[in-house]
């Protein structure tokens, strides 16, 4: 248990730091790190701090993000095909980056984007309270998460379906298949202090998701209270989720199959796995952002794109490996 | 007195379940509750621990959260185990709501002992997913154990194990008894629970019909009013048989 968080933790290092190597600006590894971490003059310091530092920060808290909020609401639901998305705050923030870049509010400011995907994400989860509020059960919370979603769903491609200009469109298509180029240390700032809190929210629902092993009446017989830790569950994954859609765009398959790969390297604990799988989630995500600048790198290859195409196969090999099993 | 229920009225979607219940359990006995299906047994125990909305009174349910945790062990008839974690873990569930996090001398001194009570060392390592339903129902009660409070409420803890399981299970709860705790057991088995328990409860129709010592209980026209059956019951030397008739 222990190994595998050291482990994991020393390959986002590692990849952290090849994030930060790689790009197409033409100069040595040393060069950079020298540039990154004493500054200078020229134009290595400028890439390095304004271009490379943030996306590998992203990468990092993004990845995290959805793998900790993976695991989170799989060990709520009690079930392996839960994923961050479920609750219908990413959809929600996907559909106000759509708006903004199809009104052109996004041509306005920098964080115009984001701000108007921030505002959709909390939209969705003043429905989704108040659909789902304090008294309804975890099947309500994911019966309005759906309809949620689907809601979104409809609402960007409405929008899509009437846009009348084609740029706006293409702009759309390619948002939505999430990426991590060409984002600022704005975009850190305005992403990382709500997934910090996030975080913390989640943190304290480690030892509820444990009991809730043992279903739910067994678990507020030992202490925990459903109605308070899905309240704390649904605004940490909310103040993860939203954050990360309006700065990355719709990254899926990270919260979904990373928690998948980790549950048996830490016994199955839910609580376990929520460390596992935020180290997990961000190795992912930085590896991926690292292969989409190398594998075609003058095609622009969408973040998204990989890790679903990168994703399926692995969720299908596990579903083939469970299968012969015959359980979870 | 472990537990105190009193004038507990229960109604679900404006259906009446239970109707002024009052039921007092004290250290060192071990109380069947009896009854037939529908009678009414999970959902008094669900709303003495305060897990589902009633009226009147259980000192459990007035306590914390925590102090209750630490007050009575819950085993819920539906056997919930949700991941394949390993034996040892999923008994180590039951030190949640001691302080310390599960994992201190003391919480590992209350999961060995839990294991070896329910004789589950061969099967510490194994994956609780992976055992047999009787398997899984012993684990679970080893995890109540492991909570190490006073009072027990196990709902139907017998169901599903063999025959030597079941006896090996009553005679746990009898000897948790005489240690001074307290046992709350639904059980169907009416042998059984005439053997064991120095108490039993009959629940009909969301009413008490009967609380007292087994031959008290067990007589043939509250056993008629119950179960709408009447009961033959041959004496052995090893204790009373009661036969469905």
């Amino acid at each position: 248990m222990r190994a595998l968080l050291v482990g994991l933790s020393l390959l986002v290092a590692a990849l952290f730091l090849a994030s930060l190597l790689t790009g197409p600006a033409d100069f040595g590894p040393l060069e950079g790190l020298a540039a990154l971490i004493f500054g200078g003059d020229g134009p290595v310091p400028i890439v390095m701090h304004e271009i490379r530092l943030p996306r590998a920060i992203l990468g990092l808290a993004v990845g995290a993000g959805l793998g900790l909020t993976g695991a989170a609401m799989q060990g709520y639901l009690r079930n392996p095909l839960a994923e961050p998305g479920l609750i219908g705050v990413s959809g929600m923030a996907a559909l106000g980056a759509v708006i903004a870049i199809q009104t052109g509010l996004s041509l306005q400011a920098i964080l115009a984007l984001p701000a108007a995907a921030l505002a959709g994400a909390a939209l969705g989860v003043g429905l989704l309270v108040a659909l789902a509020g304090p008294r309804g059960g975890s099947v309500t919370l994911i019966l309005a998460g759906v309809a949620i979603s689907s809601l979104a769903g409809a609402g960007t491609a409405l929008v899509l379906n009437l846009s009348p200009n084609p740029y706006a469109a293409n702009e759309i298509m390619f948002w939505l298949m999430g990426s991590l180029a060409d984002r600022s240390m704005l975009h850190v700032w305005l992403a990382l202090p709500p997934m910090l809190v996030g975080a913390a929210l989640i943190r304290t629902t480690a030892t509820g998701l444990d009991a809730l092993t043992l279903g739910e009446a067994a678990a507020t017989a030992m202490g925990v209270s459903p109605s308070a830790l899905r309240l704390r569950l649904v605004a940490g994954v909310a103040l993860i989720v939203g954050p990360a859609t309006a700065v990355a765009g719709a990254v899926g398959f990270v919260g979904l199959v990373v928690p998948h790969i980790l549950r048996p390297w830490v016994g199955a604990r839910p609580s376990a796995l929520l460390p596992a799988s935020a180290l997990g989630g961000a190795a992912l995500l930085l590896a991926a952002d690292i292969a989409v600048r190398l594998v075609i790198p003058e095609r622009d290859l969408k973040l998204g794109v990989l890790t679903a195409i990168v994703g399926a196969p692995l969720f299908l090999h596990l579903i083939w490996k469970t299968r012969s099993g015959g359980r979870v | 007195m472990l537990l105190d229920i009193r004038n507990l009225s229960v109604s679900r979607r404006k259906r009446p379940v239970l109707h002024a219940v009052s039921l007092q359990l004290r250290a060192g006995e071990l109380v069947g509750l009896i009854g037939p299906n529908g009678a009414g047994k999970s959902t008094l125990m669900e709303a003495a621990l305060g897990l589902i909305p009633f009226a009147g009174r259980s000192n459990l349910a007035s306590m914390t959260p925590e102090g209750r945790a630490r007050a009575a062990a819950y085993l819920p008839q539906s056997r919930e185990i949700a991941w394949p974690v390993s034996v040892e873990d999923l008994i180590a569930l039951g030190r949640i709501p001691w302080p310390g996090g599960g994992r201190g001398p003391a919480d590992r001194a209350a999961i060995d002992a839990a294991i070896a009570r329910m004789r589950l060392e061969p099967y510490r390592k194994r994956t609780a997913l992976r055992l047999s339903g009787g398997e899984q129902t012993r684990a679970l009660i080893a995890r109540a154990l492991a909570q190490e409070a006073p009072l027990l409420i196990a709902d139907e803890p017998v169901a599903g194990l063999d025959p030597a399981q079941q006896l090996a299970c009553l005679r746990l709860f009898r000897s948790l008894a005489d240690e001074g705790r307290g046992v709350l057991a639904s059980i169907h088995d009416l042998g059984l629970a005439a053997r064991f328990c120095s108490r039993l409860v009959l629940l009909a129709g969301g009413e008490i019909l009967a609380d007292g010592p087994p031959d008290a209980v067990l007589r043939d026209d509250l056993m008629r009013r119950a179960f709408g059956i009447a009961t033959r019951r041959v004496d052995t030397p090893d204790g009373p048989a009661i036969l469905p008739v």
